[in-house]
């Protein structure tokens, strides 16, 4: 951190106040939509109504009246969470924050008018727009699949009952049976998320169906922690992995749903259950706003405002920032960047350096956790990776136990941060 | 102890450097303090399945803040010293165990003390086999006490904001709960300012483990780590 605080503090203020002044003395209170009740858009509706106490009227747009957590779903696949052990309300932003919850789907924006549209047919007036919408999958990325094969192959990439699904099939397989997955060219959510997922389909299947065998086909020649994940799964899982990355063929592939084959480099093989996690974008309610450019929303790291938008702040999955990778300790992280910024300017409150982590936990088999995580700041050009670490190889029991339990902590943490 | 204790603080003074905890030593023979236990077993309980019983159960004591269970009744002397910042780290546990009431004045601990320094030791060697929760204890194995290194008297003496350090803590709290729960990562709430300081600076300079910590704490300068200590401290 070079910047000195109190200069920066001094110039943050001005600015603030100046921009601030006209709404201010405007008629009502500052309002501010948020789109979308994950850890961006939850995280910045709470800390944006708390801080201001009040004098910014807050409006969570959310379809969903549950939310499930998209971190920790793979640790119900593999039988170390419940369902309801992940789900979530909304109820304590509304009672205890003031946040208004409206369970519907922002279908339009309008951002001369500064409007959003809600498919019940309400408009909702901004003087910020908080778009924290997630991800959308890229159109044709894995030939064979579209939305309406996720039924059969299903992608399990949004929490809840494509989770489910996906824990059902492979929990039916037959004894002996192949379970396959084609993994996501980069960038994607949540960076470790298909291999621990492939972890926790091995644990599972090791119990249950301990002949089974899974694919990886993966567009990419190497993935976040491979060298923790390939050591574990050497350890854990010898012999029942076979992970095909693009040098090797895995970005050349084809499914069938209707058949349930999967075709890697032109060989063709029947499975009996295939996760197909497709190209990512951002959240279709980006390219709606015309905040988009290529598949993501850019945006200033200072803070988290559309680099097209300066009304609109986009956070998480959905934005362009930099070095931050797409995680929900990511996004909660972008969201108190945000908030403290918007709180800023349409109040005047003080405005402090963007500061921003992020740690992201993978459970490998039972009581064996690894994490990578790094520190960053914001510079004009992007969010720029101060410092970081990452577990090591032959780590101890005690030690990859510890880690585990930690990640609990963190999930107790993180959705406290964000529901309550 | 008393006196090693005043002769280090001494020295800072003649130094011109103040004193923190860092590193690990021994503090004690965990074994006699089993024996040592006996004397406190009527009314806690301790190790597998412990529950409270005319006192809180001990496990996982080890920088637990005092009156910290929802499911226990404190008296009121127990509630105003963790509103004191009463933290039950090696040195909170050996001054009530010392003069419990005189430490903490109407506790309901009707125990008289444990005068000699060498009982203590040695009961909290034992008592921190049963803390086993490594990520409370982050800094050694079991029975080990921290032993002192420096920090200069200007970094201790800053008074920090409270407002920054409310910003500066919405990082802490994705993983450390705000309300003071712990499901695996230790509370940081109500921490005397002086203890999370030097925490924070032990972490920085790398002289705590743990890899996340070290980070965070790593790019914190000395005013935000105040304004940090500054805001947990009273936080409600």
């Amino acid at each position: 951190m070079t910047l000195n605080r109190r200069n920066f503090i001094g110039a943050g203020v001005v600015t603030a106040a100046s921009l601030a002044a006209p709404m201010v003395l405007g008629a009502g209170k500052p309002r501010v939509v948020v789109i979308g009740g994950g850890p961006g858009g939850a995280t910045a509706a709470k800390y944006i109504a708390k801080g201001s106490k009040g004098a910014i009227d807050v409006t969570l747009v959310e379809p969903s009246r549950t939310y499930y957590t998209c971190f920790f779903s793979n640790l119900y696949i593999g039988g170390f969470r419940t369902l309801s052990s992940i789900a979530h309300s909304y109820g304590t932003l509304a009672s205890k924050y003031g946040v208004n919850v409206v369970h519907d789907w922002a279908v339009g924006i309008d951002r001369d008018a500064k409007t959003v549209t809600l498919a019940g047919g309400a408009a909702l007036s901004y003087d910020r727009l908080v778009l924290s919408p997630g991800i959308d999958f890229v159109d044709g990325s894995v030939p064979g699949w579209d939305l309406t094969k996720q039924n059969k192959m299903p992608h399990a990439y949004k929490a809840g009952s494509q989770t489910e699904l996906l824990k059902a099939q492979i929990e039916a397989m037959p004894q002996g049976g192949t379970f396959a997955m084609v993994a996501p060219p980069n960038p994607y959510r949540c960076p470790p998320g298909p291999y621990e997922r492939i972890s926790m389909v091995a644990h599972v299947l090791k119990e249950k169906n301990p002949t089974a065998k899974i694919i990886v086909a993966d567009p990419k020649p190497k993935f976040s922690k491979m060298g923790l994940f390939q050591e574990g799964w050497a350890d854990h899982y010898e012999g029942m992995i076979d992970w095909i990355g693009s040098d090797f063929g895995g970005d050349n592939v084809e499914v069938n749903a209707d058949e349930m084959t999967v075709s890697i480099d032109g060989e063709v093989t029947k499975v009996d259950a295939c996760n197909v996690i497709p190209g990512m974008k951002a959240g279709r309610i980006c390219e709606m706003a015309g905040v988009t450019e290529g598949n993501w929303a850019p945006v200033n790291g200072h803070t988290m405002q559309s680099r097209i938008d300066e009304n609109i702040h986009i956070l998480g999955d959905s934005a362009a920032q930099g070095d931050m990778p797409k995680s929900g300790f990511a996004a909660n992280s972008q969201a108190k960047v945000a908030a403290m910024a918007i709180r800023g300017a349409l109040t005047g409150s003080k405005v402090f350096p963007a500061k921003f982590s992020n740690t992201c936990w993978s459970l490998i088999d039972t009581d064996n956790g690894v994490k990578v995580g790094a520190t960053y700041e914001a510079t004009d050009e992007k969010i720029a990776k101060i410092d970081g670490f990452i577990s090591q190889t032959g780590e101890d029991a005690d030690l990859r136990k510890a880690t585990f339990e930690e990640s609990v902590g963190w999930y107790a943490g993180i959705t406290s941060d964000m529901f309550t | 102890m008393r006196t090693a204790a005043w002769v280090i603080s001494l020295w800072a003074v003649l130094s011109g450097a103040a004193v923190c905890e860092e590193t690990a030593a021994a503090i004690g023979d965990a074994e006699r303090g089993q024996k040592m236990f006996k004397r406190c077993q009527s009314c806690h309980e301790l190790g597998e399945g412990a529950e409270h019983k005319v006192g809180p159960h001990l496990n996982g004591i080890f920088f637990r803040p005092a009156a910290t269970f929802s499911d226990y009744k404190y008296s009121k002397g127990m509630f105003a010293a963790r509103e004191g910042g009463l933290v039950w780290d090696i040195d909170g546990l050996s001054r009530f165990l010392e003069a419990p009431k005189k430490t903490v004045p109407h506790t309901k601990m009707s125990f008289k003390g444990m005068p000699k320094e060498q009982d203590r030791n040695d009961l909290l060697a034992y008592l921190r086999v049963f803390s086993d929760n490594p990520q409370n204890i982050p800094e050694a194995a079991p029975t080990a006490r921290k032993v002192e290194v420096v920090l200069s008297p200007e970094i201790l003496a800053i008074v920090g904001d409270p407002e920054y350090g409310e910003y500066l803590a919405a990082e802490c709290t994705t993983c450390h709960q705000a309300d003071g729960g712990n499901d695996g990562i230790p509370t940081i709430t109500h921490w005397p300012t002086e203890s999370f300081v030097i925490a924070m600076h032990a972490y920085k300079e790398k002289q705590r483990p743990h890899p996340v910590m070290q980070m965070m704490a790593g790019r914190l300068s000395d005013e935000e780590i105040a304004a940090l200590a500054a805001y947990f401290e009273i936080l409600e």
